[in-house]
């Protein structure tokens, strides 16, 4: 009897059907939990209100994120600076306590190893291929750059993990990404999903998981496949993976979690047995020449409004369809912006370079490789530097990268999700614009009134020394 | 949590499509530690602009919101759920919603209808002046002028809704089966059953 061809998503989902309903609902086995302060108060609340533990509490692992400020988190004597928002200080003593009392391994926001919880996982080997993981944020797709199930859930699922280790789920349609090419010189990963995602639009992965097939991804960094499957949900989709290879293990292997000995050729064969078998089927495919990929902006406030930097503002009548015409004059009004501009004419006044989407070394060196000998232009005010964990600012400073940040100019801060969402003090100006590596354009994302320019790491550190969204590839040609 | 079986009464007849959960409950509202008290928040950047059917008296506690297409799109936070009932919307109509959105919204007892895009405008029309009714027992939307719109709904949410059950509890009385998966797996698939912190 031949087996029918699987994908990768199939075979990790029937490794992890705990049962199986009727309706073809079933009970998914969930791996990893990986808790921050933001959505989690209120579940264990509601374990505590009905008297029930965390089954596996050796599966989560807590850490604060969202709210934690960017600036020093010890004072010249090492004692820990408390944090001045009252709310965002709630949230932390909360998360601080309700791990330990539920058995949960907590990170402190001023321990070495805390970060982001998208960076922390991967990083500490607790994110591995082939597991299911979740967190209530939706940018846990991020953690399929390993080959993992990964997906963000409400705070309601968050409560079901944590006492049950499962979630009720129903199988999601396939949606194959194959990008195949070269990429062009200043192509990052940031551009392929930037591009993917104006291709496929926000609602395009809706009910789907992506696979992201194709040499690009297979010959991409760890790194890079983390930017990428980052911002699936911002292409609709909850998941995004890529299959696990030799790149992978090499990345997982000698993590802190990651495991050894017996158990590691263990996983490495079942790891090696994930990959979409040959002939497998998708409910929908695209496939996208690598050569048509420029490095990307977006102009508007929906991450699907993407052009090439080479390109210009469009005007709402580009649009064919009624109601987009609507939301792209909405857009144009709250960004200020008029159709026919060209995009390397509209200045910035702040920078980000940073969260769970881009604050990985690479993206540091990336945005350090622009900056090198660089400064950070006069019409710049707020340019900010936020690598993902306490490990990846460890490793920047190792290779002198902060220094060549500092000297452009550029703040270098502490690790938390920063200017990517308006939680912490990090927020962008009513009416200014932000050329930011974040995940998100959506109005009042940044702060009230803020314009979001999403753009790669490098493209960023352009905007930051021209003043001015910038072609990468000009400076990159000029150095 | 509430059953729910009908919805009935104003509703607010939006019709925007994409409308994200930044846009539902923007981010500095996320700093409670509780779920009640977010419906200030709701929609707040919506409640801003001129004209907007939010803060107009004429449907003031509507139950019922009707928007365009993938709504909900954006963040996992529940709180997106948790403010529009703490605003008095128990039913959401739109032609389609994000995942976990529509997720969220059921687990904390919100009807999401999906319709087609003509049922939707329609619909828009009508809840300008006059009220719509859901019925989810028949799977209905009906209007006083003889509209009546058929929606789809997976019949394990719908069961849950008419009985309000609690979805952690329906799951705990599987334990036995839980645990013949983790005995299992702690075997096949020890490296992901049983994480140990190797180095520092």
């Amino acid at each position: 009897m031949t087996k029918q061809p699987r994908t990768l998503y199939q075979k990790i989902w029937d490794a992890h059907v705990v049962d199986t309903r009727d309706d073809g609902t079933c009970l998914i086995y969930i791996d990893r939990h990986i808790v921050h302060e933001v959505t989690s108060p209120q579940a264990f609340e509601a374990l505590r209100v009905s008297g029930r533990k965390v089954r596996r509490p050796d599966l989560h692992i807590a850490v604060p994120d969202h709210n934690v400020p960017t600036t020093a988190r010890r004072d010249a004597n090492g004692k820990r600076i408390p944090i001045a928002d009252p709310q965002s200080a709630q949230q932390l003593d909360m998360l601080e306590r309700n791990a330990p009392e539920f058995g949960i391994r907590y990170i402190g926001d001023a321990d070495r190893e805390q970060g982001i919880v998208h960076v922390i996982g991967p990083e500490q080997g607790f994110s591995l291929p082939g597991a299911t993981i979740v967190c209530g944020d939706s940018h846990t797709a991020c953690n399929g750059g390993l080959g993992a199930l990964a997906f963000g859930i409400g705070t309601s699922e968050v409560e079901h993990v944590m006492a049950t280790q499962t979630l009720l789920l129903k199988q999601s349609k396939t949606f194959q990404v194959n990008v195949e090419g070269t990429l062009g010189a200043g192509v990052s990963p940031k551009d392929v999903i930037l591009h993917i995602i104006g291709v496929i639009g926000t609602a395009g992965g809706t009910g789907y998981v992506i696979e992201y097939t194709g040499n690009v991804f297979r010959e991409m960094s760890i790194e890079g496949r983390l930017t990428v499957c980052n911002m699936s949900i911002e292409g609709g989709a909850r998941a995004g993976l890529v299959a696990p290879d030799e790149t992978t293990f090499a990345y997982v292997k000698g993590r802190p979690y990651a495991p050894v000995g017996a158990d590691w050729d263990k996983a490495v064969a079942w790891w090696q047995s994930l990959a979409s078998d040959p002939g497998a089927t998708y409910d929908k495919s695209v496939h996208i020449r690598a050569e048509d990929i420029q490095p990307t902006v977006t102009w508007g406030t929906s991450p699907e409004d993407t052009a090439p930097i080479g390109g210009v503002v469009p005007a709402p009548e580009d649009f064919a369809d009624a109601s987009k015409r609507d939301a792209v004059k909405h857009s144009l009004d709250y960004m200020g912006l008029t159709p026919g501009t060209r995009l390397t004419d509209i200045a910035v006044e702040n920078v980000f370079i940073g969260s769970c989407t881009n604050s990985r070394i690479e993206d540091i060196r990336a945005a350090a490789a622009i900056l090198k000998g660089r400064k950070k232009a006069p019409g710049v005010k707020w340019a900010i530097v936020v690598p993902g964990s306490g490990l990846v600012k460890e490793q920047a400073e190792a290779e002198g990268l902060d220094k060549i940040i500092i000297e452009a100019g550029l703040e270098w801060r502490e690790p938390g999700c920063s200017a990517c969402l308006a939680m912490n003090p990090d927020k962008v100006p009513s009416g200014e614009r932000c050329a930011s590596t974040s995940n998100r354009n959506f109005t009042g994302r940044q702060g009230p009134g803020a314009r979001t320019h999403l753009v790669s790491p490098a493209m960023a550190a352009a905007a930051a020394v021209t003043g001015h969204l910038t072609d990468v590839r000009t400076l990159s040609e000029n150095s | 949590m509430t059953p729910i079986s009908q919805v009935s009464g104003k509703a607010y007849p939006f019709g925007r499509k994409n409308v994200d959960t930044d846009v539902i409950i923007p981010a500095h509202w996320l700093k409670t530690v509780t779920r009640d008290g977010l419906g200030k928040g709701c929609l707040e950047s919506v409640k801003k602009e001129p004209g907007n059917v939010f803060t107009d008296p004429a449907f003031a506690g509507a139950p019922i919101l009707i928007a365009g297409d993938n709504f909900g799109c954006g963040s996992s936070r529940e709180h997106a759920a948790w403010a529009l009932l703490d605003m008095g919307v128990t039913c959401v109509i739109a032609p389609s919603f994000s995942d976990i959105f529509s997720g969220n919204a059921f687990k904390n007892g919100i009807l999401t209808v999906a319709l087609p895009q003509d049922a939707i405008d329609r619909l828009l029309e009508v809840a300008k002046t006059d009220p719509i009714s859901i019925d989810l027992e028949h799977q209905t939307v009906t209007t006083p002028f003889q509209d009546r719109f058929l929606f789809e709904i997976d019949p394990f949410r719908k069961h849950c809704l008419l009985n309000g059950l609690d979805e952690v509890g329906l799951t705990l009385a599987q334990d036995a089966t839980i645990s013949a998966y983790e005995a299992r797996t702690g075997e096949t698939m020890p490296f992901l059953a049983h994480p140990t912190r190797h180095t520092a």
